[in-house]
């Protein structure tokens, strides 16, 4: 028995839509036999994980607080991708975009103005920029690869904003704690509603996914992107410049996740501590393969990894499993989406014997 | 029934991919000692027969009989416990390997490699085909490569060859060669398959061919009791016109003109480009001749602007330094450049056809095709419109109204993408190519289409390695060999055992005839 | 005496990276880039540890991460050889699955005092002095990773089977062509890969630190990564790479330990930085790229049949 490929003359529109959804019933399918296996009810399990968040007003608010820097940052990563530039560093730009969004409220920690939030935003967007320039400069100058030079920036970035808040930007008041001191109000990112704490931030996702959308699709630039990211001499033959798009793509991307990280900073946290994410940046990028890197599949996916936090929260406190099922959901999800998309763009045959085959994703 | 066997009989062969029959029901003999043509235009289902007489691809029906056995070919390493051998036409070589690596990766006992060395290097010499066993392949040439393959091939003690468009890759004086080397193979009582579609070659060596189109056999017969047309009726179906050419149309002016371009290689295999110069005037078509990989694809990348030049003299543009303006710029100039590469160069496979469209004409229809100063919003509707004006006015064929280029066959691809050009009149026109892989059928319509832009009066350049199509369009004749261009001549004076030598890089010949 | 203990503490920090890169050297080689080793050196990490824990024997621990490492790759191989999945993804997610599913496994063990590994001496050369203790007085996984460099490079360049392997990493369309198994071949070499980067995870939580603590593989399986370009994808050259970033690594701990004036931060930066600046000079030189690199990496592969 063997498992054959046969390429289909075009993508298939169907299973475009029809994999995504696939791919998260069968995740939920084995988190359920997960958590059987961990001696919890599966139906039970599955409930105050994917159901309850969605129940209250409060954890709707909460849905959006997390959901707001996934989308942010896994819309800037979708069109890095898109472009063939996989910037997988989003972590550390979201890190040093929070530490340089931070800079006025923490060292002009007097300042009240109104202008305070405007230009941590962009001091934020700033940073995250700069950050992402250095494996673009790396790869436009040098040829070397930006997966591995954008990841080991994560790192350096959280040892930088450890360093940062337990010594020079720590708060003298703070019983050496290591974190900045709090922001003026001036400082922090606002509630949207009175029904909950949902900041700011998620209206800055929507119209970062809404914009992005428009820029695919109607103007050149996003045309630039899809051919640069298809073939790299077609691009040239534009008159294109795929060294141009490596700047493009990755400042762009750098900026938006340090927009995510001083708004989550901001609006969510309040001061700069030694742990501001729970792997929001490398979440992100699941999020965006999800969405097909799409960004309105992305506000629909940002939502749904919002929710297995949300759930991995709730389900330790009711049902006394490990908040690190998370992560196991999150991986189990990205793993589906890949290998449901497959079916995008082959039929799946299982050959039997000589002559006997199924063929899955047939007649489509 | 025969008395003598045949060395291969072939019995209703068919090959299904979904519900395209590649091949339908082809029966085919070949004796011993026997040389036999399988003709056939693009996508007639040479390649794919091919492939199920050695082993790659399983039939769907059919039997095939092997010295009057009844066989089935499983794999490759079946075929040539059988005797069969192939030699294709894109080669399976790898590129950091030595050539004894290489030739030690097709045999199928564990030689060690120091034995195969000296056998190989024996064999090569004996037959005609010299190889240094401890050379990288990524330094030798194509011809030399082929060498590999064949030799390869050889060391197996084939009973059968099969050999697929050997000479699209070597100059007249090289095919000579190696087809002295299908003569001694002969005498030896092997026997070739021999895939082409050049039928004056048939001719000269093949004693009998089987003719296929659309997957089906049309002809079987003897090429020397048949003419070039009768063949080319059998293997086309129908009257293909003619190209007609208009020899008596008098130059303008120089439209685009090269001066001493020298250029390093790009990259460590490329080419070097020597102190090229050419020069092509209003309704002149000016055709460079050349084996693939003697710098063709680096002088179309400086032409074109992709890759820029520092000396900014080396191309004019109607009369404009060029050099070093990119390749938007040179269209607004009035250039227009079709690349070797449909796929993933002159346009992308995974986009629809408009997009293809605006690939190329983004700036140079800025007016028509953007919107929205800063913002540089498509248009869609246009782009769509001027595509559909294209596809009526180059027939192309296509499954709705704006496909992926990728669902487009390769003759309907190459149609469009020289009508994007066309389509904005050019007044010079580079093209690449212009018709490799291409059906007969669309090969005409975008021959007769350069032919008729130049007669109104364009300067047009064509590089290409089909001698045939040289002949055909141009006015003008000229040949890239090593990175380096020989004189231009009229195409009146031309013969194909000059282009040849030209192409072979006896330079030394134009001092000798210096006129 | 000293400074044998320092060459000790570098030899054990350069072990994993050398075994973890192997693997991936091997898988490379045959044109697959799998970036899923920091998933699967974790995942052999916590599997080492729970089994030596719960059956007493480092040793068995040893081989239980081996098989957690070649099993979890075997979820990589059928995505991308198999259903022909993006590889990047693919290897990206491994790694969040493994780093989220041994944080699952590993919970109950945190704080668990660990079973090292024992060093194991080999006669008559153990004597010798100074090269003695330091080279033949380890443990069982320090020989391995020195009989992976040797065995690997006799496998790939004096053996068929590896000509073969290396030929499909060079142009796997060839070699379908000329019959060989391209996806049986490239599912053992991503096999293999896994094993290693499950014994490479053995020996951090068996013998580096022989503790079990959530995400303590640290980046290094993408350091091992950088360190198959840096090596251009020989086996000999990843031994002495190896050993460069396992001395910095180290030397940035001694440094912290001695209080030399800088951050700590710093200091544990370096091992990571010093990844850059490697990854740069060693793109630099376009022809070495070029030749050395296996020229089908990363790049999908469907037979027609």
């Amino acid at each position: 028995m063997r498992i054959e490929l046969e390429r289909r003359p075009g993508m298939s529109g169907f299973f475009a839509i029809v994999s995504p959804l696939v791919a998260l019933a069968l995740t939920v399918i084995f988190g359920g036999l997960m958590f059987a296996l961990l001696g919890k009810d599966p139906v039970d399990a599955l409930f105050s994980f994917f159901i309850e968040p969605l129940l209250e007003v409060w954890s709707l608010h909460e849905l959006a607080i997390k959901a707001a820097p996934l989308i942010l940052i896994a819309v800037g990563l979708s069109v890095a991708y898109r472009s063939n530039n996989w910037n997988i560093g989003a972590e550390g730009q979201f890190t040093i975009g929070a530490i340089t969004g931070s800079f006025l409220p923490v060292v002009f920690y007097e300042w009240h103005s109104p202008l305070l939030l405007p230009l941590m935003m962009i001091l934020g967007m700033v940073g995250g920029a700069l950050y992402a320039a250095i494996p673009a400069l790396l790869k436009a100058r040098f040829n070397t690869n930006e997966i591995l030079t954008s990841l080991m920036l994560v790192y350096i970035a959280q040892l930088f904003l450890d360093w940062l808040v337990r010594g020079l930007w720590r708060d003298p008041a703070g019983y050496n704690f290591p974190q900045s001191r709090s922001f003026v109000t001036e400082g922090v990112l606002p509630e949207m509603l009175s029904s909950g704490r949902a900041h700011w931030g998620f209206a800055f996702a929507i119209i970062a996914a809404v914009g992005v959308w428009f820029m695919m699709r109607y103007m050149l630039k996003g045309f630039q992107v899809v051919v640069l990211g298809q073939s790299e001499r077609a691009g040239r033959f534009a008159g294109f410049s795929s060294r141009g798009m490596i700047w493009f793509s990755m400042l762009f991307s750098g900026a938006l996740a340090g927009l995510a990280g001083i708004s989550e900073v901001s609006g969510s946290i309040g001061h700069l501590q030694p742990s501001i994410s729970p792997g929001y940046g490398f979440t992100a990028i699941i999020v965006a393969f999800l969405g097909r890197l799409n960004p309105l599949g992305i506000i629909a996916s940002g939502l749904v990894l919002a929710l297995t936090y949300l759930g991995g929260e709730g389900a330790q406190l009711s049902i006394g499993v490990s908040d690190k099922v998370t992560r196991v959901f999150q991986g189990l999800l990205l793993f589906f989406v890949l290998s449901c998309d497959t079916l995008i763009h082959y039929r799946i045959k299982v050959v039997l014997g000589k002559g006997r085959a199924l063929i899955a994703g047939a007649g489509r | 029934m025969t008395n003598t066997e045949q060395l291969l009989a072939v019995e209703g062969l068919t090959k299904l991919f979904g519900s395209f029959a590649a091949c339908d029901g082809i029966d085919l003999e070949i004796g011993h000692g026997e040389i036999h043509a399988l003709l056939g235009e693009n996508g007639a289902g040479k390649s794919t027969l091919v492939k199920m007489l050695f082993g790659i691809l399983a039939p769907s029906s059919g039997r095939v009989c092997w010295k009057g056995k009844l066989e089935d070919i499983v794999s490759p390493a079946a075929a040539r416990r059988l005797g069969i051998g192939m030699v294709f036409q894109h080669f399976s070589l790898f590129e950091a390997l030595t050539v004894a690596e290489n030739i030690a990766l097709a045999l199928d006992e564990n030689v060690s490699i120091d034995e195969i060395s000296q056998k190989a290097a024996e064999l090569s010499s004996a037959y005609g085909l010299p190889l240094d066993p401890a050379a990288h392949v990524a330094d030798l040439s194509v011809g030399e490569r082929q060498r590999i393959e064949i030799v390869r091939t050889l060391l197996q003690n084939p009973k059968l060859i099969i050999l697929d468009e050997p000479t699209s890759v070597l100059t007249p004086q090289e095919a000579d060669k190696l087809f002295e080397t299908l003569f001694k193979l002969k005498a030896e009582g092997r026997s070739v398959l021999y895939i082409s579609h050049r039928l004056e070659e048939v001719q000269r060596i093949c004693d009998r061919a089987t003719v296929l189109r659309h997957g089906k056999v049309t002809g079987a017969c003897d090429p020397r009791g048949e003419t070039p047309a009768t063949l080319a009726r059998m293997m086309v179906g129908g009257e293909v016109a003619t190209v007609m050419r208009d020899d008596g149309v008098t130059a303008g002016d120089v439209q685009l003109e090269v001066r001493n371009l020298t250029l390093r290689p790009r990259t460590p295999f490329a080419m070097e480009l020597k102190n090229l110069s050419l020069s092509v005037r209003a309704g002149e078509v000016l055709a460079i001749a050349g084996v693939a990989g003697n710098g063709q694809g680096e002088l179309f990348d400086a032409l074109s602007g992709e890759y820029t030049t520092e000396d900014n003299d080396a191309v004019r543009i109607r009369g404009r330094a060029v050099g070093r303006t990119g390749i938007n710029g040179r269209r607004l100039l009035g250039a227009g450049f079709v690349p070797e590469e449909r796929n993933g160069h002159g346009a992308v496979s995974a986009l629809s056809l408009s997009d293809n469209l605006l690939l190329a004409r983004n700036r140079s229809d800025a007016r028509s095709f953007l919107s929205g100063g800063i913002l540089k919003l498509i248009r869609h509707e246009a782009v769509k419109g001027a595509t559909q004006r294209i596809c009526e006015a180059m027939d192309v064929r296509k499954s709705g109204v704006d496909p992926a280029a990728g669902s487009l066959s390769g003759g309907n691809l190459q149609k469009f993408i020289v009508g994007r050009e066309l389509d904005r009149q050019p007044a010079v026109l580079i093209v690449n190519q212009p018709t490799w892989g291409v059906d007969a059928g669309a090969a005409s319509r975008i021959r007769q289409a350069l032919i008729n832009l130049a007669r109104a009066g364009s300067a047009v350049l064509v590089i290409s390695q089909d001698l045939d199509e040289i002949f055909e369009v141009a006015t003008t004749v000229a040949a890239i060999s090593e990175g380096r261009l020989s004189q231009s001549y009229p195409a009146a004076t031309m013969t194909r055992e000059k282009i040849g030598l030209l192409m072979g890089g006896m330079h030394g010949l134009e001092t000798a005839n210096a006129h | 005496m000293i400074i044998e203990a320092i060459l000790l503490t570098v030899i054990t920090a350069s072990t994993p990276l050398v075994i973890a890169a192997m693997g991936e050297l091997v898988t490379e080689r045959s044109g697959v880039l799998n970036l899923g080793v920091e998933g699967m050196m974790i995942i052999g990490a916590v599997c080492a540890f729970a089994v030596a824990q719960l059956s007493g024997s480092p040793l068995i621990g040893v081989g239980a991460g081996i098989l957690a490492g070649a099993v979890f790759s075997l979820l990589f191989a059928f995505l991308t050889l198999t259903l022909v999945a993006n590889q990047v993804a693919t290897g990206l997610a491994l790694t969040i699955l493994g780093l989220g599913v041994s944080g699952m496994l590993g919970e109950s063990f945190v704080g668990v005092p660990g079973v090292k590994l024992q060093p194991i001496a080999i006669p008559l050369l153990a004597d010798i002095p100074f090269l003695g203790p330091l080279l033949f007085r380890q443990d069982l996984i320090f020989y391995l990773s020195i009989l992976l460099v040797v065995g690997v490079n006799w496998f790939l360049f004096r053996t068929r089977s590896g000509l073969k392997l290396r030929a499909i990493g060079d142009n796997h369309g060839s070699a379908h062509t000329l019959g060989i198994h391209v996806i049986r071949t490239r599912y053992l070499a991503v096999l293999f890969g896994g094993a290693c980067a499950g014994l490479a995870g053995a020996q951090l939580s068996l013998v580096y630190t022989p503790q079990w603590v959530e995400n303590m593989s640290a980046g290094r399986g993408w350091i091992a990564l950088a360190l198959v370009v840096f090596a251009s994808w020989r086996p000999w050259r990843v031994l002495a790479g190896g050993y460069l970033f396992g001395a910095v690594t180290i030397g940035q701990l001694h440094a912290q330990a001695f209080g030399i004036g800088l951050p700590s931060q710093l200091l544990s930066a370096l091992p990571y930085a010093a990844t850059i600046v490697v990854l740069v000079i060693i793109s630099q030189n376009r022809r070495t790229t070029l030749i050395n690199t296996p020229a089908s990496l990363g790049k999908p592969f469907v037979p027609d049949r």
